[in-house]
């Protein structure tokens, strides 16, 4: 099956092709399936080897020369490790990138905690003006990305391994309107959409798919919104937008549960599944603490 | 930004001291204030092809203060060459000043890059000097300005090394050695660059005759690194 890391790569070979502003600055992670690419436009291919502050910092400074970079990374080593060049050599030198990532909170589970970062969205939300897209969908990745490409500013695309049975339509910026209810509303982000459905099964909830969470779109969610008790459901750190929704909400009482992955670290191996039932993110683990929250 | 003021006839370089003076208040400074006076007088008046018409030309040269502290020499020649007025000087640090302690690229005309934090320069001219050659942009040179202890930072030897493996000929980095690395570099910087595929020399960072030689050298496959030696910091 295609996964959203496959159309990330046919995506940005087609793009390369035909923007010619366009680069691609790597760090060895996924360099052998960019050969082609690279053998096509040597110049705008460029794989630093495993260095991953000089990977941001070339990038920047293909930016500053007019190129739109894509800056691609298994999630660690794209955001945290090199996050001061992250802060400093695109924000405060006022030119922009796209960072691609790979691996999401724990994809790769039986990695261990080196290769998991599920507080990637959180440190590019501590940082100004970061559009960040978390597709739940292989066929969301292409627009996502092209749009992504053809514009200036500072674009995190969060490609996961898990990945939702059906594509959801995009809409740049809006959260999609899945079901309408009166009892409270979900805000399911990307991969978290079916799990999301399932657990809210029967119950009278009002569900919206984000596939961009930042900006946060804080008009639909007020424009839906019945009983004013709101769930986030995300698949990074929990508690990574209940911040936004708190504003959103400032004008009203209202009450918000969080979901997401716990700061603890968890110390085990295995699979993403089972990541997901030890931190309640499974179906009937959600389920079980919505229908708490919402009695 | 274009502020449509005509540009003001380049001073001299013995006006250098009265402008430094407009930002400390002193009338004489010490050595370490202005360890990299000379290289960048040097780079702005006889090297580098930029001028405050030319600051947005695509295929104007670039240089890049990787080294952000200490950036009165900077401020001073770029308002001695016309990229800034020369009273700008005097608001230097304050809230509504352009001109802080390290400078900012959208602040400053003519700034290339903002810095303080070392070893961001050196990755970020790497990155200058290969969108230019993605490009074909092959007349532009890109000059970036390090310090001896900023060469601790491990960023730079990831850019180094890529470098010299890339062959950037368009690249020039000067280090400033003022020996004020903690743990020094054994056999001298240079040597680290050269052992990376750099042309690399020492050269008196006070000898304007002898810096002029070592940025004009002509290009030859290879990045060329120029260690500026001055003075030991007191």
């Amino acid at each position: 099956m295609e996964t959203m890391r496959d159309r990330f790569i046919s995506t940005t070979h087609a793009l390369l092709d035909r923007e010619p502003r366009l680069a691609l600055v790597l760090a060895d992670i996924s360099a052998a399936t960019f050969k082609e690419a690279k053998r096509r436009h040597p110049d705008r291919v460029i794989n630093v080897g495993i260095r991953e502050q000089l990977m941001v910092g070339v990038a920047a400074g293909l930016a500053l020369t007019g190129l739109r970079p894509i800056v691609h990374s298994y999630a660690p080593f794209l955001v945290e490790r090199p996050y001061e060049q992250v802060k400093l050599d695109f924000a405060h030198q006022d030119v922009g990138a796209v960072l691609v990532s790979i691996g999401a909170s724990y994809d790769w589970a039986a990695g261990g905690r080196t290769h998991q970062a599920p507080g990637d969205v959180a440190l590019l939300d501590a940082l100004p003006d970061w559009t960040v897209h978390v597709p739940g969908h292989p066929d969301e990745v292409e627009p996502l990305l092209r749009e992504a490409v053809s514009g200036d500013g500072r674009v995190y695309v969060r490609l996961s391994l898990q990945a939702n049975k059906a594509p959801r339509p995009v809409l740049p910026g809006r959260f999609d309107v899945v079901r309408r209810g009166a009892r409270g509303t979900v805000v399911a982000v990307g991969p978290m959409l079916d799990r999301v459905l399932e657990a809210t099964a029967g119950l009278d909830l009002t569900v919206l798919y984000a596939a961009t969470v930042r900006p946060f779109d804080t008009g639909t969610l007020l424009a839906t919104l019945g009983r004013p008790d709101v769930i986030l459901v995300e698949p990074y750190l929990e508690g990574t937008s209940a911040h936004v929704v708190s504003s959103a909400l400032a004008h009203l009482p209202h009450r918000l549960l969080s979901l997401g992955v716990p700061r603890k670290e968890l110390r085990r191996y295995g699979t993403p599944e089972e990541h997901d039932a030890a931190h309640g993110l499974d179906a009937p683990g959600l389920r079980e603490r919505m229908r708490a929250f919402l009695l | 930004m274009n502020t449509g003021m005509p540009t003001p006839t380049p001073l001299p370089l013995g006006e250098l001291p009265r402008l430094l003076s407009l930002m400390t208040g002193a009338e004489k400074h010490a050595p370490s204030a202005t360890s990299t006076l000379d290289v960048i007088w040097v780079l702005y008046d006889r090297v580098l092809r930029v001028s405050p018409a030319t600051r947005e030309d695509p295929e104007r040269d670039r240089f890049l203060l990787s080294k952000g502290h200490g950036p009165m020499a900077y401020y001073a020649v770029l308002a001695a060459k016309g990229f800034l007025p020369v009273d700008t000087l005097r608001s230097f640090g304050a809230y509504d000043s352009p001109l802080g302690h390290h400078p900012d690229r959208v602040l400053v005309p003519g700034v290339e890059v903002g810095s303080g934090s070392l070893g961001h320069g050196l990755p970020l001219a790497v990155g200058v000097a290969l969108g230019l050659r993605a490009q074909r942009r092959s007349r532009p040179r890109v000059v970036v300005l390090l310090g001896d202890a900023e060469m601790d930072e491990g960023s730079n030897h990831e850019a180094l090394a890529l470098a010299g493996r890339q062959g950037l000929d368009s690249l020039t980095a000067v280090i400033i050695d003022n020996r004020s690395a903690t743990h020094g570099w054994p056999g001298g910087l240079a040597a680290r660059f050269a052992s990376e595929g750099w042309h690399a020399e020492s050269v008196n960072g006070r000898d304007h005759a002898a810096l002029e030689r070592a940025f004009s050298h002509p290009r030859d496959g290879r990045p060329r690194a120029v260690v500026a030696v001055v003075e030991p910091k007191e």
